[in-house]
Formats: C-alpha cells, sequence, structure tokens
C-alpha cells in the first residue's frame, strides 16, 4: 500500500484537532463543575457518600501499601546508611521520601485505581440509562448533584490518604529498622522530628496532595460524563481515567517538586 | 384566545446529528389539556421531539415554545424553572439504580421542596399506589422487572403534578393488564389534574383508545394529524401500515443502506 502524503497529513491534522477539541471541552466542563461547588457546600450531606465510596473504602489499601512501603524503605535505607555509619538516620531518611514524595504519589496512583476508575464507571453508566438525563429533566443539575460531590471527594480525601499513607510508612519502617534490625528507638523519632520540617516538608506534601486530588478527581468525572453510552464506551472511559490520572499524577508531581524543592539549602 | 389554549408550539423545526437530518421544518401545535399520540417508524425522531420539547435538544432551526416561552433561547434557570412544570417518562425508566423504589419517588420532592418527611412519605405512598407498586417501595431497582421499573419511572414523573407530561413510549414491553393500567393512568392524571400529555407510542390499539389526536411522524414531518376516528377509518396506504402492522409499505422496514447484494458480494 503506498502511503498518500495528503491523507497522512490529513489525518495527522484530524488527530490535533479532536485531542485540542477534547481538551477544550475538558476547560469548559472544569469551569462548569466549579462554578457550581458552591451548592455542594450548602448542602454537604451530598459529599459525606461519596467520601465514604471514595475515601473510607480506600483506607484498607493505602494503609497496607503504605505498611510495605515503609519496610521496604527501612531494608533499603538501612543498607545504604550502614555504609556510612549513620543508621540513626533511617528515621528522617523514610520520614522525608514519605512524606515529600511517596505518600502523595503512590496514594494518588492507588487512588486513581481503586476509586476514581468506580467513579468514573458509575458516571458513565449514569449517562447510558438516562439516569442524568432524567436528573436534568427534573430541574435537578447533575453537575451539582452528581458530578461536583464526586470530585470534592477526592480533593478531600487524597491529603488524608496520603497522611495516612505516610503513617503507616514510618510504622512499617519502625517495625523493620527498630523492632527487627535493632537501631535506637530513642534516635529514630529524635532524629525523625529534629529533621522533618512543618513548612518545607509536611505542607509542601498537602500541597502535592491537593493538587493530585483535583487532577485525579476532575479526570474521574470527565471521563464518566463524556463516556460513550455504551458498555464499550464505558470501559473505555475507565481504563482511559486510571491511564490519563496516573500520568497526569507523575508530570504534576515533577513540576511541583521542581517548584517546592530546588534551591532548598 | 387560541393562543392562550396551545400549550406547546412547534414552529418550522430542524434537528440533525452531524450530517443526517433528523426533524425537517417539523411544525406542530398541541392545544391545554389534550392527550395527543405521537407515532411514526423506528428512529423516526420521535424521541428527538420530546427533547426538543423538553429543552434537551436544541433545533438548528425553528421556534419550540412551550407555555409561550421559546425553550431553546431560555436561560439555565429559566429552563429549570419550565422543567418543574414539565415530567417525562424515559424510554427505558431512567430510575435512580443507587436509590430504592421509595426514595426514588420522593427524589423530586427531597430536591425541589421543603416538605417534612411524614408529609413525603404519605405523597410517596400515593404515587406508589397509583401505579399498583406501593408494596415494593423497598426494592432497589436491579430487583424489578421492566414493567415495574416503567411503573415506578411513571410515579416519579408524576411527584410535583406536572402540567405537561412527556412519555417516551409507556407501553413497551408491558403485559396487557399493565398497558391497561397505565393507559387508564394517564387519562385519569390528565383529566384529574388538567394536564397535557405527548404520548410517543407504537401500541396503536392503545393509543386510539387514549389519544384525543394522532400524528404520524414520517421524514421528519408531520404526515398527518387525525383523530383516532378518522385512523380507524382512513385508507391511506401509509396510514394502514401502521394500523395493520405491514412490513412492507411507503415505510421501509430498513435503515438506509447500500445495495444488498453488493455488500454482501464486497467482503
Ligand atoms: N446521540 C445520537 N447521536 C447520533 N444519532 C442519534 C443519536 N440519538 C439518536 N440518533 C439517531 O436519530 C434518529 C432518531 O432517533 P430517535 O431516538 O428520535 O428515534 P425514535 O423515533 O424515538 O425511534 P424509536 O421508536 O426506535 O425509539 C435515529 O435514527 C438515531 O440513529
Ligand atoms: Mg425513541
Amino acid at each position: 500500500m503506498k502511503a498518500d502524503p495528503i491523507a497522512l497529513l490529513t489525518s495527522l491534522g484530524h488527530a490535533v484537532t479532536s485531542r485540542l477539541d477534547r481538551l477544550g471541552l475538558a476547560t469548559r466542563f472544569a469551569i462548569a463543575v466549579f462554578s457550581v461547588l458552591g451548592v455542594v457546600f450548602v448542602r454537604f450531606g451530598l459529599i459525606i457518600r461519596e467520601l465514604y465510596f471514595s475515601g473510607v473504602r480506600s483506607l484498607s489499601i493505602v494503609i497496607v501499601s503504605g505498611l510495605f512501603v515503609g519496610m521496604v524503605l527501612a531494608v533499603q535505607g538501612y543498607e545504604v546508611l550502614q555504609r556510612y555509619g549513620s543508621t540513626e538516620a533511617l528515621g528522617v531518611i523514610v520520614a522525608l521520601s514519605l512524606v515529600r514524595e511517596l505518600g502523595p504519589v503512590v496514594t494518588a496512583l492507588l487512588f486513581a485505581g481503586r476509586a476514581s476508575s468506580a467513579v468514573t464507571a458509575e458516571i458513565g453508566l449514569m449517562r447510558a440509562t438516562d439516569q442524568l438525563a432524567a436528573m436534568d429533566m427534573m430541574a435537578v443539575d447533575p453537575l451539582a448533584r452528581v458530578i461536583a460531590p464526586r470530585f470534592l471527594a477526592a480533593i478531600f480525601s487524597l491529603p488524608l490518604l496520603a497522611a495516612l499513607f505516610s503513617a503507616a510508612g514510618i510504622v512499617g519502617a519502625w517495625i523493620i529498622g527498630v523492632k527487627l534490625i535493632g537501631i535506637d528507638d530513642g534516635a529514630f523519632w529524635s532524629q525523625m522530628q529534629a529533621s522533618v520540617d512543618v513548612r518545607i516538608d509536611i505542607v509542601n506534601g498537602v500541597l502535592k496532595s491537593v493538587v493530585f486530588g483535583v487532577a485525579v478527581g476532575l479526570i474521574s468525572v470527565f471521563e464518566g460524563y463524556f463516556a460513550v453510552p455504551t458498555a464499550e464506551g464505558v470501559s473505555t472511559a475507565t481504563t482511559r481515567t486510571v491511564v490519563t490520572s496516573s500520568l497526569a499524577v507523575l508530570l504534576l508531581d515533577l513540576v511541583l517538586t521542581v517548584m517546592m524543592f530546588r534551591g532548598l539549602n | 384566545m387560541s393562543e392562550r389554549q396551545d400549550i406547546i408550539r412547534i414552529e418550522n423545526v430542524r434537528f440533525a446529528y452531524g450530517e443526517r437530518p433528523i426533524l425537517d421544518e417539523l411544525s406542530l401545535t398541541i392545544r391545554r389539556g389534550e392527550i395527543i399520540a405521537i407515532m411514526g417508524a423506528s428512529g423516526g425522531g420521535k424521541t428527538t421531539l420530546l427533547g426538543l420539547i423538553g429543552g434537551r435538544l436544541i433545533p438548528s432551526a425553528g421556534k419550540v415554545f412551550v407555555e409561550e416561552q421559546n425553550v431553546p433561547s431560555l436561560s439555565k434557570s429559566a429552563l429549570y424553572a419550565l422543567r418543574r412544570r414539565i415530567g417525562m417518562l424515559f424510554q427505558f425508566g431512567a430510575l435512580f439504580t443507587d436509590l430504592s423504589v421509595f426514595e426514588n419517588v420522593a427524589f423530586p420532592y427531597r430536591e425541589q421542596t421543603d416538605l417534612s418527611e411524614d408529609m413525603i412519605r404519605t405523597l410517596v405512598l400515593m404515587k406508589l399506589e397509583a401505579v399498583g407498586l406501593r408494596g415494593a417501595a423497598q426494592l432497589m431497582p436491579s430487583e424489578l422487572s421492566g414493567g415495574m421499573a416503567r411503573r415506578v419511572a411513571l410515579a416519579r414523573a408524576i411527584t410535583l403534578d406536572p402540567s405537561i407530561m412527556l412519555y417516551d413510549e409507556p407501553f413497551t414491553g408491558l403485559d396487557p393488564i399493565s398497558v391497561g393500567i397505565i393507559g387508564r393512568l394517564i387519562k385519569r392524571l390528565n383529566a384529574a389534574l388538567g394536564m397535557t400529555s405527548v404520548i410517543v407510542t407504537h401500541d396503536l390499539n392503545e393509543t386510539l383508545r387514549l389519544a384525543d389526536r394522532v400524528v404520524v411522524l414520517s421524514a421528519g414531518k408531520v404526515y398527518c394529524d387525525l383523530s383516532p376516528d378518522e385512523i380507524r377509518a382512513s385508507t391511506d396506504p401509509f396510514i394502514r401500515q401502521f394500523a395493520d402492522g405491514l412490513p412492507d409499505g411507503p415505510v421501509p422496514f430498513h435503515y438506509p443502506a447500500n445495495d444488498y447484494v453488493g455488500d454482501l458480494l464486497a467482503s
């Protein structure tokens, strides 16, 4: 088959414009969602269910993952620190890694797989079965009633889950480092307390989580809201939520890390 | 005077999905208090027409007046104010799957009114009783048959006593007894509450029993606008094809396609 340069150019152009189209759609959608957020604060009850489904139900996976990651960090960290004879710094290394990076990032990735995918599928099915249309015809705005609470739940849940992830990770590291390897208990905690800064480390970490929450939350409701109303369309949208969210989190993390931690010390 | 009586007025409306025109210069007037049946071939644009009346779809040309307001030009809040007076029964019910039957019917009250819990309970049970499903109040939508779901959706659609009801195929998939019950219910609502009902349906028997007027769509236009008696007596081949359910006639059964033999040989 001979490649037709015109056809090639056309399809390339189409690919670009359709992506730009979708970006424009996403932007207008985001503005529409932000403009109805106030409604949800007035009726806070709407968020409770979503916090339960997205946040509370993600607790076990987040805590267990945090424990494992903390344990692995302790084993790896100890191995390196031993060469320099400063194994008491294990607590610092683990805490900083978790609070600054792994807590927000890994939690957001887990959240995308565990909660956001479910949100996309739920909203996509509501669209496919005319539930959103029915609500709209009852003069109830689906953006305010269905979309906004799920979006806000992601923003509220992520920082809390990330904090729990980090806490679980530190406990995991303590179990390995102090209980099994035998690092000094006092040194482990006191060095950690002395070196973890509230503003630089904790506030920045929480900030990252909030930004990830906005990104992951927005992607999940957008993909669901505009899912093609068929079984295949919903499954495609669900996959896309996980892939796009994960990439967005990693890219945003790079940008935020450079902005927050470049030029420290 | 006749102006006041026209509750819905559709003027030269055009609507297309992409390149494919669905409605073409369609005009239709619906008077207050009447029951009007919309018939026409599958894919002929009946659901689309209801979407235009409810303001969910925007025509590419023409005007849609509901209660003297031009629907496509309304702001969101004005549109929502209008929709509080419109009830719509969707083709597949569109019940909220995360809410029980009771909560589905209570939904409009909870969203649109400040009624007490006791009052809501009473009203919801009355609406469910009207469709014969008071006993199913605590079931979830997944536990209902298709026909039951439709009846719950009907109860939900009439919660706020709308002045206009749009029904998208209320009879499809119902057993003959339920068809009769729903038909009588539509008629009773219309009489008791002074509602105007627009019913999209394929059920000709029930339509002829129920409707004041039957509108048949064809090629995106109103093909005819007749009383049930006139339909029964009509000798028009197109109408007879509908009335008698014949596969061959002016209405093609097939979606437009390439030549069949050519298509088969093409592989
Ligand atoms: N979202 C959409 N995108 C593209 N085309 C659509 C869409 N919805 C409907 N159509 C097309 O518009 C035409 C009219 O659809 P509509 O749902 O109004 O038909 P209908 O008269 O209600 O048919 P039925 O009796 O089968 O319900 C159909 O041929 C359908 O292919
Ligand atoms: Mg239809």
